[in-house]
């Protein structure tokens, strides 16, 4: 008997409304296949399989929350460590999904949002229909694409949606705070800061992309990942976790990509083990992550992955940018934009284009020597771009 | 291409990147920098939007032409009027 249970998809959460399944009773499930959407306060989630088999029960309905770690449905003839006394005996046998207990009130409770799947919210945005205002027909009087478009042509049966519902930007701004200002709270952070000439960098950039069409195009931001997730093997200690009072360095190398919210906010998904992908393969990734980052598709496991984070400015913006970790990693690199500064070349004075580099690191796990080692690295990666 | 095509091509183009925004209101002249929140990877949408919209494919180099609205009507204009050279 394999297991489905809700995955924590962030240091604070504790449970995770289930807003949509996307596999039914009899679908075999392949170990990352996603499952179903979550709702969190970083947004809708795309929850991903962990193990693999035929689907038995879905145990938790559409529209209702389910903590952290409970078991959300079953799987027959899964690979999973027999783990038996966990399940209960007639699991196997129950073919009504049974609603899972509420989760325990830790801190007041925000104010409802609306419950709509995210096909129902980018129909929304796109005909210009205020969710609060639709009466959903799906279970919970969760708000589906129909109920959506039927508000858009006036055809709305009279009725309220309840309670009024909240922004979904400020909740995740408020989401992001609360886990800003427990990384300030319990990690001792150090800064080291390095420039680094981009001249290389943009040239090959230039070259790279003069007969390339828009759709496979390279942005500075690839480099920088790619950069970052070699650099980083020289360093290990900086990639990876502290939990439970230790450090965990990590085997994988998963850059989270700081992505600036079009509302407002910022999430951080990561791009699995970018030491192991090409500089196209990168590209790739990040064009797709933040299109769904934007839209609200993220995936449970880029949320929760994360071994190391990048936050680069891109064009327009300033010199630098310190970072604050985002807990449970242990690092955070820092990118401004890049700009034309005095540069000194063999003794001269000349003129290039020069990006700063920080780094903001958990003096627990690292030290400043340590964490400068890494820009030095990445510095020199970005100077053989064709290294990348 | 007249001035009025190129130029809501390019309205239309932001509009699809950029949903907050109001297209009809972007000044000719500023920089689309200075009004609308754009990162390079926004900007890679828009050219690729301007392709599906116009036919015209705007290569890297061409990419500063495109500065202003104004601007970039007239380098849409100029291609479409010189058959895509």
């Amino acid at each position: 008997m394999g297991e489905l249970r809700m995955p924590s998809l962030g240091a604070d959460m504790e449970s995770g409304l289930l807003v949509e399944w996307l596999i039914a009773p009899g679908d075999h499930v392949a170990r990352g296949d996603v499952i179903a959407v979550v709702e969190t306060d970083k947004g809708e989630i795309e929850i991903e399989a962990f193990e693999e088999g035929e689907v038995g029960s879905l145990l938790v309905r559409e529209g209702d929350s389910a903590p952290v770690g409970a078991l959300i449905a079953t799987l027959v003839g899964g690979t999973t460590p027999a783990d038996a006394d966990e399940l209960p005996a007639d699991a196997a046998a129950v073919p009504v999904p049974t609603p899972a207990p509420e989760p325990p009130a830790a801190a007041p409770p925000a104010p409802p949002r609306v419950r709509a799947s995210p096909a129902a919210r980018m129909a929304a945005e796109r005909l210009g229909v205020d969710l609060a205002a639709v009466t959903g027909t799906g279970p919970g009087g969760a708000v589906g694409v129909a109920d959506v478009e039927r508000a858009a042509t006036g055809a709305t049966t009279a009725g309220d949606a309840g309670a009024p519902s909240e922004d979904p930007s400020e909740a995740l701004r408020r989401a992001v705070g609360a886990a800003m200002a427990r990384s300030k709270r319990e990690i001792p952070h150090y800064y080291v800061a390095l420039d680094v000439d981009m001249g290389p960098a943009s040239a090959f950039l230039d070259a790279r992309n003069a007969d390339l069409p828009p759709s496979r195009r390279l942005v500075a931001t690839a480099l920088l990942v790619r950069a970052l997730g070699l650099a980083v093997r020289d360093v290990p200690e900086l990639n990876g976790h502290f939990r439970d009072g230790r450090p965990r360095p990590s085997e994988d190398v998963n850059v989270g990509v700081a992505v600036a919210m079009r509302g407002g906010g910022v999430v951080a998904p990561a791009i699995h083990e970018v030491d192991r992908l090409d500089l196209a393969a990168v590209m790739e990734a990040l064009r797709d992550l933040v299109t769904r980052a934007r839209a609200g598709r993220m995936r449970g496991s880029e949320v929760s992955d994360g071994t190391i984070t990048l936050s680069a400015l891109g064009s327009g913006s300033v010199d630098a940018v310190h970072g604050v970790i985002y807990p449970p990693q242990v690092a955070i690199v820092g990118a401004g934009t890049i700009a034309d500064r005095p540069w000194v070349v063999d003794g001269s004075l000349a003129v290039r284009p020069v990006a700063t580099l920080t780094l903001a690191g958990d003096h627990r796990v690292s030290d400043g020597r340590r964490g400068g080692r890494l820009l030095m690295r990445m510095a020199d990666l970005l100077m053989r771009p064709e290294e990348l | 291409m007249n001035e009025s095509e190129a130029i809501d091509a390019i309205r239309r183009a932001l509009a699809e990147v950029a949903p907050e925004i109001d297209p009809a209101g972007l000044a000719l002249d500023v920089p689309i920098a200075r009004q609308v929140d754009l990162d390079s990877m926004d900007m890679l949408a828009v050219l690729a939007a301007i392709e599906e919209i116009t036919g015209i494919e705007v290569p890297e180099r061409d990419v500063a032409r495109l500065e202003t609205v104004a601007g970039g009507a007239s380098y849409l204009m100029a291609r479409a009027g010189g058959g895509g050279a």
